[in-house]
């Protein structure tokens, strides 16, 4: 009897919710407030087998119609090669932006411009067609994030992506010079002044080769310091450099704020340079990167490692200014803080003054005080070099205090109320604890401790939350990025989709409450940054009819309604056509075999939504123009015959219509 | 030109005395007219007829402005929808109107500002045209959008399936998915409010100065 009532008070808060909801969107949303007939709240409830806490949960993540998302998550797409982006907390999906694959829907990779910032991040000739993205990086300003760019690396074959989000396009694409992986990225300054890029895999510089046996001497790893241009809207690499690390295999990588802005550090695992070799008879690689206690956090001067670069101080490594070890040890540019053994992220609390350290190995976070790392520097209180001569703090000096969590910690956010949350891989499970020193004043409960556990499902990777890693985080909502889903999803086979998973951390004197499953049928996401939806300031359409959104101009190519034209000299074959609902102009193109075609297209719309595509057949062709846009192909029409191209965005009534005839002649 | 040619054509001064004495007789029909000559002025910069057209894919409709010398909103929009029917691009339409239209305007205002000054029955004459301005307006507007609405290209895609239409100069009108809404704007009704202001400051200027004529020729036969 008791349980009925608590049952039923729930059903009715559920009831009210919703009838308030609905009561909100009657407005504009077009959706009548009413209920259909003999489908009350409980007797749905009742049909499809909801709890209270699911109704309760529903009514936090619907959506109606017509509504928008508070938050807009930016996630990596995993080994898709993309960037994914989805609405918080109705966890939508919006958008998978083409980064490093081709990606048909938005034409990338096959308009002569999106086919160019795709080869500039080709190694050595070889053209890559995917990426492995991994840590997505919005920019700042003051150590919040701004709205205007995202970055994201691919640990694949190390590259950094630059990408628009007045247009949601990918601007470029940048090789790392020295190395062949990353993990370390992309993480910006507090003011997005560079864009930060550390290796994972230590290997000899890119493009040399060294025996296993000389790994000690001829294998490094590195960190980069990509210059970023915000006017340009572009990493500029002649103002860019590196710093030559030891190899050990950096991993995870944060730039300080406030206090710490001008520090960046980095966590490393395999400090007994383990070679692997288990056919041999070695110790693999697991167990080889796991027999120390302790492993070195990189802790960097980046203010002094800018200072050496802009001296010169640097050896030009495959064209790249490089800040030696050893200049790195006499410009005290890089100390290291021992740290128990492969951890995994090393996260700044949003004052800067406090790295918390995940223990991956270890049931603890550690949690390192920056001003006693600074003090440490500065008094140069060594408790020892390594085999580099790094001078390695002490780890009593700097410890400010170890948090026992649970099994597997991974990855650390924060929210405004003092709290910190942990991913915990091995218990699937995210823990809350609470920061000590002046965030005690915030949450008022005991300093540096346990709060809270919140099961997921399973294995959670990164945690995101919104604004987690800020200088001012929002909390409210939690992202667990999950990397298995067993049984979470209908069976689509033996390869299961991920499962991001919402979790509502709004209440810091209640639990913490699982809201919500999200497939993620595309690849394998790493990490993923939440941002207040309202600070993205993207365009409706292009600003200009002819617009190049390579240059963010008006293209030379554009061409007005009316002005569209064919020229033929010798064996090129230049066309301007313009696209809108329904019809090309012009219809009919002629060439001859082995000609070049040089094809502009230009959308004459100004409507929104008015995209329309073309597409060649057998000429693995297909591009999407969306309004105000100029895009341009460039092929040898090599195979004569006659090729029907069509609109491929359903544009209007007569999209069917949208067509023309490619005709070339043998 | 006499003295006495120019009092005929703008009619007998009012003596000082007499202004001085009965200052509201000269003073409200002249205040009328001016309020009236500046509304049609002012008229120039602002909108004078409205069509909103509402379907399910335009959540925020689509809207022409109308203003005196030109039309604003929605046009590229609606000239590349219109084109499925057949009809010419908005812009093609009234082009003399629209060439002419601010100095037409501002010459009935002048006209209706000069009445101020002259006293005698001309000066209902040199008004006649901004009292009849809006309906002018309103019938030129009417003959374009027959013009429009019924000189539809008979190859243009949609041609079987819409008939020849010409929406209401105000209200409601349906043409395929679209419903149309016409409204009368700002500008539209100063200048209905100039054509009332000139009626009712022509009654006060026959008060005020038929007298005068009157005992004018009483004086002059």
């Amino acid at each position: 009897m008791f349980l009925f009532t608590v049952r039923f008070k729930l059903i009715a808060v559920g009831v009210i919710l919703l009838l308030l909801f609905a009561g909100c969107g009657n407005g504009n949303s077009g959706q009548s407030g009413s209920l259909g007939s003999g489908q009350d709240l409980e007797s749905v409830a009742k049909a499809r087998g909801l709890t209270p806490a699911d109704l309760v949960a529903a009514a936090k993540t619907y959506m109606p119609t017509g509504k928008y998302d508070e938050y807009l998550m930016f996630a990596s797409g995993g080994h898709s090669g993309q960037l994914l982006v989805i609405g918080v907390p109705s966890m939508r999906l919006l958008k998978v932006v083409g980064v490093y694959t081709p990606e048909p829907w938005q034409g990338w990779g096959f308009s002569k411009d999106t086919k160019k910032v795709l080869a500039e991040g080709n190694p050595r000739g070889q053209e890559l067609s995917w990426g492995d993205t991994h840590h997505p990086a919005l920019s700042e300003t003051g150590g919040n994030y701004d709205g205007e760019f995202v970055f994201i690396n691919d640990k694949a074959n190390a590259r950094v992506a630059v990408i628009d989000l007045k247009d949601f396009e990918t601007k470029q694409i940048v090789k790392n010079p020295l190395s062949y992986s990353d993990h370390g990225g992309t993480f910006v300054t507090p003011n997005t002044e560079y864009v930060i890029e550390g290796s994972q895999y230590a290997m000899p510089w890119s493009g040399q080769y060294a025996s296993i046996e000389k790994y000690k001497e001829k294998y490094r790893g590195m960190v980069t310091l990509w210059k970023f241009d915000r006017k340009k809207g572009r990493i500029i690499p002649e103002q860019s450099f590196a710093m030559e690390l030891p190899p050990y295999w950096q991993d995870l990588t944060d730039a300080g704020k406030l206090v710490s802005e001008g520090w960046i550090f980095i966590n490393s695992f395999n400090t007994e340079m383990s070679t692997g070799g288990v056919e041999d008879g070695n110790p693999p690689f697991e167990a080889g990167a796991s027999q120390r206690d302790m492993d070195y956090l990189h802790v960097i001067n980046l203010k002094k490692a800018e200072a050496a670069y802009k001296a010169g101080k640097t050896k030009k490594i495959n064209g790249f200014p490089v800040i030696t070890l050893a200049t790195t040890v006499k410009e005290k540019i890089l100390h290291f803080v021992p740290e128990p053994k492969s951890p995994h992220g090393v996260d700044v609390t949003p004052d800067g003054n406090f790295l918390v350290i995940s223990g991956k190995l270890d049931p603890h976070v550690t949690i390192f005080n920056f001003t006693k790392i600074k003090q440490a520097i500065e008094n140069e209180k060594f408790a020892g070099k390594d085999d580099y001569g790094i001078p390695i703090l002490g780890f009593d000096d700097v410890l400010e205090k170890q948090v026992e969590l649970g099994l597997g910690p991974l990855h650390t956010q924060f929210d405004p109320n003092g709290f910190a949350y942990t991913s915990l891989f091995l218990e699937s499970k995210v823990a809350r604890w609470t920061l000590g020193g002046p965030w005690a004043e915030k949450h008022k409960k005991q300093p540096w401790a346990l709060v809270d556990k919140v099961s997921i499902h399973y294995n959670v990777g990164h945690i995101a939350m919104a604004e987690g890693d800020n200088v001012e985080p929002d909390g409210k909502y939690l992202v667990s990025l999950n990397k298995w889903a067993i049984d979470r999803f209908s069976n689509v086979g033996p390869l299961l989709p991920q499962n991001f998973q919402l979790v509502d951390v709004s209440d810091p004197d209640g639990p913490m409450q699982l809201l919500y499953d999200m497939p993620i049928g595309i690849g394998e996401p790493h990490y993923a940054q939440i941002i207040k939806a309202d600070k993205i300031k993207a365009w409706d359409v292009y600003p200009e009819v002819g617009w190049d959104p390579a240059t963010q101009s008006k293209s030379k190519n554009a061409i007005q309604a009316g002005k569209e034209k064919i020229k033929r000299s010798g064996k090129k074959v230049e066309i301007w056509m313009s696209a809108v609902r329904s019809h090309y102009t012009p219809e009919r193109v002629q060439v001859k075999r082995g000609d070049k075609v040089i094809w502009h297209i230009t959308n004459i719309e100004r409507a929104k939504d008015a995209t329309h595509g073309f597409c060649i057949p057998h000429y693995n062709i297909n591009l999407s123009i969306e309004p105000g846009e100029t895009q341009t192909i460039e092929f040898v029409a090599k195979k004569a015959g006659v090729f029907p191209f069509y609109c491929t965005e359903f544009c209007s009534a007569l999209h069917l219509e949208m067509a023309g005839y490619f005709l070339v002649k043998p | 030109m006499s003295m006495r040619e120019l009092d005929y054509i703008l009619g007998p001064r009012v003596p000082k005395e007499l202004l001085l004495k009965e200052r509201n007789r000269f003073m409200i029909p002249t205040i009328l007219l001016i309020i009236a000559a500046s509304f049609l002025l002012i008229s120039i910069f602002l909108p004078f007829w409205e069509l909103e057209l509402q379907a399910p894919q335009y959540p925020q409709g689509l809207h022409v402005k109308l203003y005196i010398n030109k039309v604003a909103g929605d046009i590229n929009e609606i000239d590349s929808l219109n084109h499925y029917i057949g009809m010419r691009s908005l812009t093609e339409a009234a082009p003399l109107e629209r060439s002419l239209s601010i100095f037409m305007i501002v010459g009935i205002a002048l006209l209706t500002f000069a009445s101020v000054y002259i006293h005698n029955p001309l000066a209902f004459l040199l008004s006649i045209p901004a009292i009849f301005f809006p309906a002018i307006f309103l019938g030129d507007l009417f003959f374009w959008m027959y013009s429009f609405g019924t000189n539809l290209d008979p190859h243009a895609p949609l041609s079987n399936s819409v008939k020849p239409f010409v929406p209401p100069l105000l209200g409601e009108g349906y043409v395929g998915q679209f419903k149309t809404i016409a409204y009368w704007d700002i500008g539209l009704f100063m200048s209905i409010g100039a054509s009332i202001l000139i009626l009712i400051g022509l009654y006060f200027h026959r008060k005020a100065y038929k007298p005068l004529i009157d005992s004018y020729f009483r004086a002059n036969p």
